[in-house]
C-alpha cells in the first residue's frame, strides 16, 4: 500500500509535466476555437460553435484536405516503395555498405524549408538543371511550378527524396533484427529468393511496415514548408495543404479563433482515419491479430 | 563693465572655445560614416551626437537582411556609436512580420520598440502605435515629405507611422530594342501601327507579344515582353491592383475604389477589375517560362537581368537594373507619355453601371505599399525610438540609402524628384534621371490614385482576393467567377469584422484615393 502511495507520488511530477505540454495546448485550442479571437478582436469570448459552423462551408478548408490526401498517399506509397527497396540492398553485405547507409541518410538531415528553395532552382524551367538533363533525352522542357500538375509532382518528389530516407532506416533496422531460423527453413525447402521474400521477409516486416507507414502518414499530413517555400500553395489552389491553409488563416489573417476550429476538426478526421487505416492494414497484412500499436 | 571682467571673460570663452573646438572638428561624420554631407537639424549625425542613450536599450523588429534589415543594422549600429545606448535588431522574413508583431500587441506584451512591416497594415497596427510628436513632424526632414507619403503614414488624422521609404508601382522598359529600325519595320509589318512605348495594357499586350520567344538583343538567349510578380501569396496582389486600376478607378467617380462608400459593397468583381484580370490571364503567354510563379526576387532578377522587355512593379528592380554592373544600366526607362502606368480608354464607372470612355487613356497609378515602421505605444524608450527613427531616416542617410538597390530604400520626399540628385548622386545618365523623375513627379500630382485597402484586416481581403485571383491566372476558373467568389468572401469578411468598422477605416483610404481630406469623406 505504502510503496503504491510513494509510487503515485513519483509519477506526479511527469503527469504534471506531459499535461502541461499535450493536455493543456489541446484543450486551450478546444477553447479558442470556440471564441471569435480575430486581428480586431483579441478576446477570448464565447461564440458557440459558430467556427465549427462555418468550417462546414468553407469549400477552400476541404479543397486543401482533398489535396493533402492526394499528396500524402503518392508521397508515402513512394517513400515506402524506394525506402524498402534501398534497406534490402544494403541489408546484406555490400561494398562500401556504411557510406551508402549515411549517404541516404544525409537528405533527412537538411532542413526542409532549405531544401525547397534549393529544388525551387532544380526546377526553374529555364535556368534549372532538371530541363537541361531532360532536354539530353529529347524530353521537352517540363513547366514544373507553373502547371498545376508538374507542380504537385515537384512538392511529392522533395518530399520523397527528403524522407525516403526515414523509412529506408526503419525498415533496414527491421531487415536487420529479423531472426535467422525462417530463412534457413525457407532455404532447407528450396525457396529462391522472390518466394523467400513474398513469404517470408514481407510478412516478417509488415509490423515495422506498418509502424513506419503510420509514422510517415502522420508527417506527411503536416507538409508546409516545401509548400510555403516552393508554391505558396499555387499555381491556382493545386498544392494548398490543410496545414499551409491553416498557416494563413492564422498567422497571415490572424483568424486565431476560427483557425483553432480547423485545427480541431483537422486533428478529429486525421485520427479517425488513421485509425480505420492501421486496422485495415493490419488484418490486411498480419490477418485479424488487431492493428499494430505504434 | 570692468575691464577685468570683460577680459576674464574673454579668456574664459577663448578657453571654452579652444576647449570645445577640437572636439568637433575631430568627428568629421562625412569621413567616418561615409555620408555626402551632415544636414544640421535634430535628426544629424551631430545632434544625435549630442545625445546620451547610455544605459538605455531598445529592439527593433525589422526585415531579413538586406531589403530593409541590412539600413536597419546599418544605422542602428552608427546610433549606438554616437549616442552609447543599445540597439537590437531583430530580423525576420516578411511573410513573418505581421504575426511577430500582431502577437505581442494583441497580448499586451512588451516585446519591440519599433515594428516593421507593410505600411498597408496601418488599419491593424494604429491602436498600438504611439503618434509621432510635433518635434519630429516639424524637422526639415518630415517636412519635405510629399503629401502622398504623409498620407500613407497617417491614420485618423494621426502620423502613427515615421516615414522613410515611398514606394509605387510603375511602368518601366529597356530603351534601345524599341529604337531598333529592324524592330520597328517588322513591329509595323506586322501590327499596322509604329512600333512605340505603350500607353494601355492592350498595347503593351501587342508591343510584350512581338518581343516574346525571340533573342533580340543578340545575347544567344531567348527573351521575353513582360515580366510581372504572379506567385500566389508573394506581392503579387500588387501587380493585380495596378492591372485592374486602368480599368476600375474611374476619374469622374468618387466615394471608393475597393468597396461603395455609401453601401459597402464590394466592387473587386465589377466589369473593370473582370477586365483587368482577364488582361493579366491573358499576359502569361508573353512571360518568360515559369512566370506564374515569379516573386519579387525572380521580378527584380528577370527584368533587371534583361530577360524581360518591360515591367511594372516596384522601384527595387529599377534602382537594382541602374547598379554599375547592371547589363541594362542606363538603357531603361519608366512611365508613359500619359502617366506613370498603363492607362485605358474605357473605365468602369460604378455610379452609372457603363464604361466611360476617354480619348486620352485614363491613368489610375497605384501607390502601392511601402515599408512602414512606428513605435509600439507600450515601448518605455518612446523617446530614443524616435530620436533613432529621426536618425535613421535623416538626409545624410536617405540619401546614402536611396542609391543602394537592395536597400529598399525609395524616394519620398520633393528632393528626391530632382534629377540632379540622381544624375550626380547616382551617375544616372541625364535621360533616365529625367525620366525617373518626372514619373515620380506624376504619380505625386496624379489625382487618380489607387491606395491599398488599408483597413484592419487588410490580410484577410487580400488573401481572399489573390486566391481567387490565382485560381483565375491557373486556369482554374473564369476571372468573373473568381472575382465574384472574392466579392463572396469578402461581404463575408466585411460582416465578421463589422461593415460600421471597415467603412470608418476605409474613408482614410478614400480620403486618400480622392485627394481631400479625412472630414470631406461622407
Amino acid at each position: 500500500m505504502l510503496d503504491s502511495r510513494y509510487k503515485h507520488i513519483f509519477l506526479l511530477p511527469a503527469l504534471l509535466a506531459l499535461v502541461a505540454i499535450i493536455i493543456f495546448p489541446l484543450i486551450y485550442t478546444v477553447r479558442l476555437s470556440l471564441s471569435g479571437w480575430d486581428v480586431n478582436f483579441p478576446e477570448l469570448d464565447y461564440i458557440g460553435w459558430d467556427n465549427y459552423a462555418r468550417a462546414i462551408t468553407d469549400g477552400r478548408f476541404w479543397d486543401s484536405m482533398g489535396t493533402l490526401y492526394l499528396m500524402v498517399l503518392f508521397c508515402v506509397v513512394f517513400e515506402y516503395l524506394l525506402g524498402f527497396a534501398l534497406a534490402l540492398m544494403l541489408w546484406k553485405d555490400v561494398r562500401a555498405g556504411r557510406f551508402f547507409r549515411v549517404l541516404f541518410i544525409v537528405p533527412m538531415c537538411v532542413t526542409p524549408v532549405v531544401m525547397a528553395v534549393v529544388w525551387r532552382t532544380i526546377f526553374h524551367e529555364t535556368l534549372g538543371p532538371l530541363n537541361d538533363v531532360l532536354s539530353w533525352f529529347g524530353i521537352p522542357g517540363v513547366p514544373w511550378l507553373s502547371k498545376s500538375g508538374p507542380a504537385f509532382a515537384a512538392v511529392v518528389i522533395i518530399d520523397v527524396w527528403q524522407w525516403t530516407s526515414f523509412m529506408f532506416i526503419l525498415l533496414l533496422a527491421g531487415l536487420m533484427s529479423l531472426p535467422r531460423e525462417p530463412y534457413e527453413a525457407a532455404q532447407i525447402d528450396g525457396a529462391g529468393p522472390i518466394r523467400t521474400f513474398v513469404h517470408v521477409t514481407f510478412p516478417l516486416m509488415a509490423p515495422i511496415t506498418l509502424g513506419a507507414l503510420i509514422i510517415r502518414l502522420i508527417e506527411s499530413s503536416k507538409l508546409m514548408e516545401t509548400i510555403y517555400a516552393l508554391t505558396s500553395g499555387g499555381p491556382g489552389s493545386s498544392t494548398e495543404t490543410t496545414s499551409y491553409l491553416l498557416y494563413i488563416r492564422g498567422l497571415r489573417e490572424f483568424q486565431i479563433g476560427y483557425t483553432a476550429s480547423l485545427s480541431i476538426i483537422y486533428l478529429a478526421i486525421m485520427i479517425i482515419a488513421l485509425t480505420v487505416f492501421a486496422r485495415s492494414l493490419s488484418r490486411l497484412m498480419i490477418g485479424r491479430q488487431g492493428p499494430v500499436r505504434v | 563693465m570692468h575691464p577685468r571682467t570683460v577680459l576674464a571673460a574673454g579668456v574664459l570663452g577663448t578657453v571654452g572655445v579652444a576647449l570645445t573646438m577640437p572636439a568637433f572638428a575631430e568627428t568629421d561624420y562625412v569621413a567616418k560614416y561615409g555620408i555626402k554631407e551632415d544636414h544640421p537639424g535634430i535628426c544629424s549625425y551631430a545632434s544625435t551626437d549630442a545625445k546620451d542613450y547610455t544605459g538605455h536599450e531598445i529592439t527593433i523588429l525589422t526585415h531579413a537582411v538586406p531589403v530593409m534589415g541590412e539600413p536597419v543594422a546599418l544605422h542602428s549600429k552608427q546610433f549606438e556609436e554616437l549616442t552609447g545606448g543599445t540597439v537590437n535588431v531583430v530580423h525576420a522574413p516578411f511573410g513573418e512580420l505581421y504575426q511577430k508583431v500582431m502577437i505581442p500587441f494583441q497580448t499586451g506584451q512588451h516585446v519591440y520598440d519599433i515594428v516593421y512591416g507593410g505600411s498597408y497594415w496601418i488599419g491593424d497596427w494604429a491602436p498600438h502605435l504611439a503618434a509621432v510628436p510635433q518635434k519630429y513632424l516639424d524637422t526639415d526632414e518630415m517636412k519635405d515629405i510629399t503629401p502622398a507619403y504623409q498620407g500613407v503614414a497617417s491614420w485618423n488624422g494621426e502620423r502613427l507611422q515615421y516615414t522613410f521609404d515611398g514606394d509605387r508601382n510603375y511602368f518601366k522598359y529597356i530603351l534601345p530594342p524599341f529604337e531598333d529600325a529592324d524592330n520597328q519595320a517588322k513591329f509595323k509589318a506586322e501590327y499596322g501601327r509604329d512600333l512605340a512605348i505603350p500607353t494601355t495594357w492592350e498595347e503593351y499586350a501587342e508591343v510584350a507579344t512581338f518581343f516574346s520567344g525571340w533573342d533580340w538583343d543578340g545575347d544567344g538567349e531567348l527573351e521575353y515582353g513582360s515580366t510581372e510578380i504572379v506567385k500566389r501569396d508573394d506581392v503579387a496582389f500588387a501587380n493585380f491592383i495596378t492591372r485592374v486600376a486602368s480599368y476600375a478607378k474611374n476619374p469622374n467617380v468618387t466615394g471608393g475604389f475597393w468597396f461603395d462608400l455609401e453601401t459597402m459593397t464590394p466592387q473587386v468583381n465589377n466589369p473593370g477589375f473582370v477586365k483587368g484580370l482577364e488582361m493579366w490571364m491573358d499576359a502569361l503567354r508573353y512571360m518568360p517560362p515559369g512566370g506564374i510563379n515569379f516573386g519579387i526576387g525572380d521580378e527584380i532578377f528577370s527584368w533587371g537581368g534583361g530577360e524581360s522587355l518591360m515591367s511594372v512593379t516596384w522601384d527595387d528592380a529599377f534602382i537594382q537594373a541602374m547598379q554599375p554592373d547592371s547589363p541594362i544600366r542606363n538603357k531603361i526607362r519608366v512611365g508613359t507619355q500619359y502617366g506613370p502606368s498603363m492607362g485605358s480608354h474605357k473605365v468602369w464607372n460604378r455610379v452609372s453601371g457603363q464604361w466611360d470612355e476617354f480619348e486620352t487613356p485614363s491613368v489610375a497609378p497605384y501607390v502601392t505599399w511601402g515599408w512602414g515602421a512606428g513605435v509600439s505605444r507600450y515601448s518605455e524608450e518612446q523617446e530614443m525610438a524616435f530620436d533613432w527613427f529621426c536618425f535613421f531616416s535623416n538626409y545624410a542617410n536617405t540619401n546614402h540609402d536611396l542609391l543602394i538597390g537592395r536597400f529598399g530604400v525609395n524616394p519620398f520626399r520633393t528632393s528626391h524628384m530632382d534629377p540632379d540628385y540622381w544624375e550626380q548622386e547616382a551617375g544616372w545618365d541625364r535621360a533616365v534621371a529625367v525620366s525617373f523623375t518626372d514619373m515620380l513627379r506624376g504619380m505625386d500630382t496624379s489625382t487618380n490614385r489607387v491606395f491599398d485597402l488599408r483597413v484592419p484586416g487588410v490580410n484577410q481581403f487580400y488573401t481572399a482576393m489573390m486566391a481567387g485571383v490565382a485560381k483565375a491566372m491557373a486556369g482554374e476558373m473564369t476571372a468573373q467567377a473568381a472575382l465574384d467568389e472574392v466579392a463572396e468572401e469578402w461581404t463575408r469578411i466585411a460582416d465578421r469584422i463589422g461593415v460600421d468598422a471597415i467603412r470608418e477605416a476605409y474613408k482614410n483610404v478614400v480620403a486618400l484615393e480622392d485627394n481631400v481630406s479625412l472630414d470631406q469623406v461622407q
